[in-house]
C-alpha cells in the first residue's frame, strides 16, 4: 500500500531523514517507534509532502508521490493526522469534519459524521462546540474524525497517545482496533511501547533519521537490546 | 437636531460604501495574508467600468443595474487574473514585499486607466428610479444614499450567510487559521485564494461601481480609498468580517460629524481614531494576533557583518569620482548628483528601521517631508538663515518620529506597516490642507540657498558631506552596543528583555533617529530643488524608499546605498525618456519581488558567498 525508499529530507540546511525505508501492506498497522527528536514527525511529513523529500521514492496506491503537493497526495487517499491535532479552533466539531469530508473511496465504508461519533461517542455530545473550547483528549479524537471524514486507504498516525491519560488511551487502542478492522492501513508514530504493541502488526525503529531496525511485534518484545539500544529512555 | 440626523444618516451612507472595500480587502488577507495594496485600484476599476457599461447599455434600469453588476463581475475577474499571474508566487514571500509587489499593481491600473479613460474626471448618470430625495424631519435626503445604507447591512449578512452556511466558507474560515492543515486535508488552497480573490475584487469593483451616482470618477480615487479602507480594516481588526463592519460605521460617522467639527481635517481626526485604538487593541477591535495563522515559512536572518575588502574599495572609488568629477559637470548633472546624494541618506534612514530594527515602515517619508518643511516654514516665515533651517530640519522630522514612534513601535508587522503609513497621511494631510501656513497643493516656493552656497557645485559638496555624514554615522550606530541592541530585540525581544535590554525603549530611539536622518536628507532636497510640496510626505515616495531598501536587500549594509543610486538612476533615465515611467516601474517593481526577493545586493552577496565559500 504504503512502500518508501531512500528518503531523505532536510529543514533548511539541517538534515533530518537519510535514506529512510519503510513499507506498510494493505490493513496492516505498523509503528515507527523513536525517542524525542528521532525523526517520526518528519518522516510522516515528508511522506504527506508538507516537509519536500529532496531525495527518494514514495509510492503509495500504485502511484510515485514524492514531490507532489499535499492536496493532490491527500485526494489519493492518504490521511494525515498531525502530532500537534490543528484543529480549527473557531469551528465547531461538526464544521471541523466538513472540512476533511471528501468523495466516498471504492471499497470502503464511507464515513459519516454519525459513524464517527459511534465510534468516538463523547464527540458527539458535543457537535456544535468550537473546537477551541475541547480538552486535549478530546481534540485528538475529532482530529482523527476529521481526516477520516476523508475516507482514506490509509493514514498517518502521529503519537496519538502523546498527552492523554491512561484510560482516554485504551479508548482510542480500541478505536485504532475498530478502524484496522475495516480494513483501514496505519502507520503510527509513537513513543509510547506500551500503546504501540496494544494496535501494531509491525515495528520500525527510527533514530537520529536513520531506521535501525524493523520487525514484526512479537520479534520487538523479544529483543531485549533493541529496545534497550534505541527506545529506553 | 434635524441636522444631525441627517448627517449621521449621510455617515451611514458612507459607512456602507466603506465596508464594501473593506470586507474585500479583510476577506483576502484573512486567507492569504496578504495585504492587498491594489485594491484601491480594483475599486477605481470598478468605477470607470461602471460607467462605460452604464454609458452604453440602453438607459433605464437594466442599463444601469446591469452596468453596475457587469463592471463589479469584470473587476472580480481581473483580481483573479492578477492572483493568478502574481499573488499566487509571492504567497511565501516576506510581507513587505507583497505589500509592494501589489503597490506595483497600482502604478500599472494608474497608467493603463489613464491611457483608456483619460486625465479628465467623468461625470456618470444617477441612478434610475434613486434620483429624488425623501423627506425626514422636514429635510431632504437623497433617495440614492438611502439605498446605499441599506446596501451594506444587505451585502453584510449575505457574507455572513456565506461563510457561515456554505462548505466554501467553512473552508475559507479555516484557511484562515490553518491552510496547510487545509491541503492536507485534500482542498486544493490555490483554488480557494483565488476564489476569495475573485470575492473580494468583485467587492471592491462593487464599491467603486455604486459610486458613480454620487461622486465624480478620477485616477486620485484608488489611493484615497485604500487609505480608508487599510485604516477600517485596521481598526477592525484584520480578518475579522464583523470588525471591518464595525469600523466601517466608525470612520463613516467620524468623517460626517468630524466635518462639523473640524471641517478641514477630518482625516487627521480619522487617523487620530485608528492611532488610538491601535494603541489600546493592537490587533485591532476584533482582530486575533498574527502569529496564530499557520502555514508561511520563516526565515533566519543573516548576520551582517563588516563589508569585504573588494565592497571597500569599490565604494572608495566611488566616492573618489563623487568627488573629482563634479567640477567638470552641467548644473543639471549636479542637481541630478545632489538628489542622488539625498537619495542615499534617505534609504539609509529606512534600512536602519527595517534592517537591524526588524520594523515595518510604510510612512517614512513623513519624516523627509518634515524635514523639507521643517526648513521650508523656517525659511519663509521666520526667515531663517540656510544652516539654521538645515539644522532644524533633523530635530522636526526627529520629535515626531519620536512622537509617531511611540505608537508604531508597539505593533509588528502589518500592523506597524498601517500606523506608519497612517501618520505619513496625517502629516500629508496637515501639508495638503493647512493652505494657509503650508500653502497646500502649491507647496511653499523660493527655499534657495544663502548666497554662499548658492552654486550648484558648492551645494552639491554641502549637501555630499552632510549625507555622507550621517549615513556613515547609522553605519557606526549598527556596530556600536546601540545597534547589537536594536538587531537582539529584533531577533528575540524575549531573549534581549532577560539580559535587559529594553526593546521598548531601543526601537523607539532607533525610529527616532532614523527620522532625524531622513530629516536631513529632506531638508538638503528643500535647498536643492527650491521649494517643497505635499508630495514629498506621499505614499509614492515612502515606497521610494522602500524600493530603495528592498531593490538593495534589506540584510546588506551597503544595499540602501546601492538601491537608492539604482532607483534614482532608473527613475531619471525613466522620467526623461518616457510618459509611461509610472507603468514601467510598476511593473519593474512586480518583477523585481518576482524574481529577486533578496533584492540586488542581497542577490550579489549570495552569488559572491557562493563562489567564494562561506567566510
Ligand atoms: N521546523 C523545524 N525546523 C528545524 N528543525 C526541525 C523542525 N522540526 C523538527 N526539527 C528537528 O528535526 C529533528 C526530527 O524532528 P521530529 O519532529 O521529526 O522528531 P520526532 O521523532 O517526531 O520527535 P517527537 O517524539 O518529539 O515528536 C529534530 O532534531 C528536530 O529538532
Ligand atoms: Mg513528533
Amino acid at each position: 500500500m504504503l512502500s518508501v525508499a531512500g528518503l531523505s529530507a532536510y529543514y533548511g540546511r539541517a538534515h533530518i531523514l537519510d535514506d529512510v525505508a519503510l513499507d506498510v501492506g494493505a490493513g496492516e498497522v505498523v509503528v515507527l517507534l523513536g525517542r524525542n527528536g528521532a525523526g517520526k514527525s518528519t518522516t510522516m511529513k515528508a511522506i504527506m509532502g508538507l516537509v519536500p523529500p529532496a531525495a527518494g521514492r514514495v509510492r503509495f496506491a500504485g502511484a510515485e508521490i514524492a514531490g507532489r503537493e499535499p492536496f493532490e497526495i491527500a485526494r489519493l487517499g492518504l490521511g494525515y493526522v498531525p502530532e500537534e491535532r490543528r484543529i480549527f479552533t473557531e469551528l465547531s466539531v461538526l464544521e471541523n469534519l466538513e472540512v476533511g469530508r471528501r468523495p466516498p473511496t471504492a471499497g470502503l465504508r464511507p464515513w459519516t459524521p454519525e459513524r464517527l461519533f459511534a465510534l468516538f461517542p463523547s464527540l458527539g455530545a458535543m457537535q456544535d462546540r468550537p473546537g477551541g473550547r475541547m480538552s486535549g483528549g478530546e481534540q485528538q479524537m475529532l482530529t482523527i474524525a476529521r481526516t477520516l471524514m476523508g475516507n482514506p486507504r490509509l493514514i498517518l498516525l502521529d503519537e496519538p497517545s502523546e498527552g492523554l491519560a491512561p484510560v482516554v488511551i485504551e479508548r482510542m487502542a480500541e478505536a485504532i482496533r475498530a478502524l484496522k478492522s475495516e480494513g483501514l492501513s496505519i502507520l503510527l508514530s509513537e513513543q509510547n511501547l506500551h500503546f504501540a504493541q496494544l494496535v501494531s502488526d509491525r515495528a520500525t525503529i527510527i533514530e537520529k533519521g536513520r531506521i535501525r531496525w524493523s520487525g514484526s511485534m512479537p520479534q520487538l518484545l523479544a529483543a531485549d537490546d533493541v529496545r534497550e539500544q534505541y527506545l529506553s529512555v | 437636531m434635524e441636522n444631525l440626523v441627517l448627517q449621521a444618516l449621510s455617515g451611514l451612507a458612507s459607512a456602507s460604501s466603506l465596508f464594501l472595500v473593506a470586507s474585500g480587502l479583510t476577506v483576502i488577507f484573512g486567507v492569504s495574508r496578504v495585504v492587498n495594496f491594489a485594491h484601491g485600484s480594483f475599486y477605481m476599476l470598478g468605477a470607470y467600468l461602471a460607467y462605460t457599461l452604464v454609458t452604453h447599455l440602453p438607459r433605464g434600469h437594466l442599463g444601469f443595474w446591469g452596468g453596475v453588476i457587469g463592471a463589479a463581475v469584470l473587476v472580480g475577474l481581473i483580481g483573479l487574473a492578477v492572483e493568478m499571474l502574481l499573488l499566487r508566487r509571492i504567497y511565501r514571500a516576506p510581507e513587505l514585499f507583497q505589500l509592494l509587489a501589489t503597490f506595483g499593481v497600482v502604478l500599472i491600473v494608474q497608467e493603463l486607466t489613464q491611457m483608456i479613460w483619460g486625465a479628465q474626471d467623468l461625470l456618470g448618470p444617477r441612478a434610475p428610479g434613486l434620483r429624488g430625495s425623501a423627506e425626514i424631519l422636514g429635510l431632504r435626503f437623497p433617495l440614492y444614499e438611502l439605498f446605499l445604507i441599506g446596501v451594506g447591512p444587505v451585502v453584510l449578512g449575505l457574507l455572513v450567510l456565506l461563510f457561515r452556511r456554505t462548505r466554501w466558507g467553512t473552508l475559507v474560515r479555516a484557511a484562515t487559521q490553518d491552510r496547510e492543515m487545509v491541503g492536507a486535508l485534500g482542498v486544493n488552497q490555490r483554488m480557494l485564494f483565488t476564489s476569495v480573490f475573485f470575492l473580494g475584487s468583485l467587492l471592491a469593483g462593487l464599491g467603486g461601481a455604486l459610486q458613480l451616482p454620487r461622486e465624480s470618477v478620477n485616477l486620485h480615487m484608488d489611493l484615497s480609498i485604500i487609505t480608508e479602507a487599510f485604516v477600517v480594516v485596521v481598526v477592525g481588526g484584520l480578518g475579522s468580517l464583523t470588525g471591518a463592519a464595525l469600523a466601517a460605521l466608525l470612520i463613516g460617522e467620524l468623517h460626517a460629524f468630524g466635518i462639523l467639527i473640524v471641517p478641514k481635517i477630518t482625516l487627521v481626526l480619522v487617523f487620530l481614531v485608528m492611532a488610538l485604538v491601535l494603541v489600546v487593541r493592537p490587533h485591532g477591535l476584533l482582530g486575533k494576533p498574527e502569529a496564530a495563522a499557520r502555514g508561511g515559512q520563516g526565515s533566519a536572518e543573516p548576520v551582517i557583518g563588516p563589508a569585504p575588502a573588494a565592497l571597500r574599495w569599490l565604494a572608495l572609488a566611488a566616492l573618489g569620482l563623487a568627488v573629482v568629477v563634479p567640477p567638470f559637470l552641467g548644473d543639471y548633472a549636479i542637481s541630478v548628483l545632489t538628489e542622488l546624494a539625498t537619495a542615499v541618506l534617505f534609504a539609509a534612514s529606512l534600512h536602519l528601521i527595517m534592517g537591524p530594527g526588524g520594523m515595518a515602515s510604510f510612512g517614512h517619508a513623513a519624516y523627509f517631508g518634515l524635514g523639507a518643511y521643517g526648513a521650508a516654514l523656517a525659511a519663509q516665515w521666520l526667515g531663517a538663515p540656510m544652516l539654521a533651517g538645515l539644522a532644524l530640519a533633523p530635530l522636526a522630522a526627529g520629535v515626531f518620529g519620536l512622537v509617531f514612534g511611540y505608537f508604531c513601535v508597539r505593533l509588528s508587522g502589518v500592523y506597524a506597516a498601517m500606523l506608519t503609513l497612517a501618520f505619513a497621511q496625517i502629516a500629508w494631510s496637515v501639508a495638503f490642507q493647512w493652505v494657509e501656513v503650508t500653502g497646500g497643493d502649491n507647496g511653499i516656493l523660493g527655499v534657495w540657498p544663502d548666497a554662499w552656497a548658492a552654486p550648484k557645485l558648492v551645494f552639491y559638496y554641502l549637501a555630499l558631506a552632510l549625507c555622507l555624514g550621517a549615513t556613515l554615522l547609522l553605519r557606526r550606530v549598527v556596530h556600536a552596543p546601540f545597534g547589537y541592541a536594536l538587531r537582539a530585540q529584533r531577533d528575540s525581544a524575549l531573549r534581549a528583555e532577560a539580559i535587559g535590554i529594553d526593546a521598548f525603549r531601543i526601537r523607539w530611539l532607533g525610529f527616532a533617529l532614523a527620522a532625524a536622518a531622513a530629516g536631513i536628507a529632506g531638508g538638503l532636497f528643500a535647498y536643492g530643488k527650491g521649494s517643497v510640496f505635499p508630495t514629498y510626505m506621499g505614499i509614492p515616495r515612502s515606497v521610494d524608499a522602500l524600493l530603495m531598501v528592498l531593490l538593495g536587500g534589506v540584510q546588506t549594509l551597503s544595499g540602501p546605498i546601492i538601491g537608492a543610486l539604482a532607483f534614482t538612476g532608473l527613475q531619471e533615465q525613466l522620467v526623461r525618456l518616457t510618459d509611461l515611467w509610472r507603468l514601467i516601474l510598476g511593473a519593474v517593481i512586480v518583477l523585481l519581488v518576482l524574481f529577486f526577493p533578496q533584492g540586488l545586493a542581497g542577490a550579489t552577496r549570495a552569488r559572491w558567498e557562493a563562489r567564494h565559500g562561506d567566510a
